[in-house]
């Protein structure tokens, strides 16, 4: 179960995320909407901590990542990004082949077993739909593929570690609408095993993938509820006004 | 109408006098190769770059000083290599934002600019003198190598800096530490960058006279080194000493233009070799 109890985040002296509360389902996926800037990927990092690399940032509240607050001392970080994927924007792959993309979480994690990796990146591409594209060519250089096949190895590459939870910032933002198609199509699929938070600026996308959808507003929770009934019927007119794009 | 037009002229003298001052500094570098070539090229032969140099160097060849200058290229990059690219992965990578971080900078800055014959006097009461390894090729490198110190360091800063986070934080996000990161992701894609600081430092070290003056440059010295304390002639000396105090200047004149060839033919095949080499990493690591 992850959950955010009131949140409070400060980028020096910026209140970038006000009081946020939010429980997400398991097993299902959330996405994140509101206009840029409002501070959906401050949100969603703060899951992995990623926000610790800023310089300046001030976090106060909890995040609850199964029932442990992530934010407490003496939490292992490296521990926690392994049990939360990532993946980003821009698909960014390793300078490295196609294999040891996939292979890095596992071998910086202490597994040296070449059998276990082996099976674990076959394993993590056919998850991603990447395995039958790549089968042949695992040891060519990741940069050799299409953007989409990018970031579909960049979502095996975080599969590899085995997490529960995966956070994606805009995932498809970058490529091209056949190969958002089957990133979107991928996100159905990996629901069945994980917990997805998703950052969308497409409400169409939104739509499509999300069970829940989280509306944001200058750091503000506005709106959290079914994707139906944000899209549908949501309860708040600035709500309203967004996800029908009549937004000032 | 009249201001566009105005404008379109200035566009046009500006450019114009961009393109001249790149021709003249073209043509002047031609010029200088030309000539060298022109005086040097008949010196060259099998005889002039394996043979020991004979009767007061104005016979024979100079086999001794190309093996010398090689032997202080490599070992002046053994020595700043490995050191430059951990000061630059430290200063760029762990250091923290503060006065200190900033005056190790400004240092690194300000010894890029010290002339290399302090770096000489310097290298020889240190080397020779204090740590007692003489005149050698291991004062030698050392003292080149702290030449060369500054430049890899810049350059290894620069190249980690450029490297767009979200692969650090990719990394991050898979658990890994931050050395892993910075051995695993972040410097196998800054090294073609690096590389070029290399260039730079090899063709730099290979040329200069001072810093080898006082501790490693023999005047004559017609056999080859068996170890790294012993001296060695050097290509950039040998040539100072043929045109400025060899036993028969006027004789020895072409040999000076003949090594003066070799030297550049050097330098031009190292740096293509590194060039080369970063070539291929880059083509491995090429990211759009
Ligand atoms: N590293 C940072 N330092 C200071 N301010 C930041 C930083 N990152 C983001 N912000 C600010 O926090 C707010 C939220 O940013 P972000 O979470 O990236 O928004 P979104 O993803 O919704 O577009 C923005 O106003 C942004 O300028
Ligand atoms: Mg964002």
């Amino acid at each position: 179960m992850i959950e955010a109890k009131n949140l409070n985040l400060y980028y020096g002296a910026f209140h970038a995320l006000k009081d946020i509360n939010l429980k997400v389902a398991e097993k299902s996926v959330t996405a994140l909407i509101g206009p840029s800037g409002c501070g959906k990927s401050t949100f969603l990092r703060t899951f992995n901590r990623m926000n610790d690399l800023i310089p300046g940032v001030k976090i106060e509240g909890d995040i609850i990542v199964d029932d442990e607050n992530i934010y407490q001392k003496g939490i292992d970080v490296d521990r926690l990004r392994k049990r939360v994927g990532m993946v980003f924007q821009k698909p960014n792959p390793f300078a490295k082949s196609i294999f040891e993309n996939v292979a890095y979480g596992m071998r910086v994690n202490g597994i040296s077993n070449e059998k276990v990796i082996k099976e674990a990146v076959e394993q993590s591409l056919k998850q991603s739909a990447l395995w039958d594209e790549v089968k042949d060519s695992l040891k060519k250089s990741a940069y050799a593929l299409s953007g989409g096949q990018q970031q579909r190895l960049c979502i095996a590459r975080a599969l590899a570690v085995e997490p529960t939870i995966l956070l994606m910032d805009e995932p498809a933002s970058a490529l091209d609408p056949i190969s958002t198609a089957k990133i979107e199509e991928l996100i159905h699929e990996l629901k069945k095993k994980y917990t997805i938070l998703i950052v969308t600026h497409n409400m169409q996308q939104a739509a499509r993938v999300s069970d829940f959808t989280a509306f944001f507003y200058m750091g503000s929770l506005i709106e959290y509820d079914l994707t139906k009934t944000i899209f549908t019927n949501p309860a708040k007119q600035q709500t309203q006004n967004y996800v029908t794009g009549r937004f000032g | 109408m009249n201001h566009s037009i105005i404008k379109k002229i200035t566009q046009a003298i500006a450019f114009n006098i961009f393109r001249i001052m790149s021709v003249i500094l073209v043509a002047i570098l031609f010029s200088i190769l030309a000539f060298i070539v022109y005086r040097g090229a008949s010196y060259i032969t099998w005889d002039f770059i394996t043979k020991m140099p004979e009767e007061g160097m104005t016979k024979g060849g100079i086999f001794p000083a190309i093996v010398g200058t090689l032997s202080l290229v490599a070992g002046s990059m053994i020595v700043a290599f490995p050191l430059g690219v951990c000061s630059g992965i430290y200063i760029n990578e762990y250091a923290p934002e503060n006065g200190f971080k900033r005056f190790i900078k400004l240092m690194t800055n300000n010894l890029a600019g010290v002339p290399s014959i302090v770096f000489g006097l310097f290298g020889m009461s240190l080397f020779v003198n204090t740590l007692k390894f003489g005149d050698s090729i291991i004062a030698g490198s050392l003292t080149l190598g702290l030449l060369a110190l500054p430049v890899i360091i810049r350059v290894t800063e620069e190249a980690l800096k450029s490297i767009d986070k979200t692969y650090r934080e990719a990394s991050y996000a898979l658990g890994a530490t931050k050395l892993q990161t910075i051995v695993k992701v972040v410097l196998p894609m800054s090294m073609p960058n690096i590389l070029t600081g290399l260039i730079l430092s090899i063709g730099r070290v290979s040329g200069e006279t001072a810093p080898i003056l006082f501790t490693v440059a023999a005047y004559f010295l017609p056999k080859l080194p068996t170890s790294i304390f012993d001296q060695v002639m050097a290509l950039p000396y040998h040539l100072y000493v043929l045109s400025t105090s060899g036993t028969n200047m006027e004789e020895s004149r072409g040999m000076a233009y003949g090594t003066a060839l070799v030297l550049i033919i050097i330098v031009l095949i190292l740096n293509l070799i590194a060039n080369i080499i970063r070539h291929f990493l880059m083509k491995k690591i090429k990211h759009k």
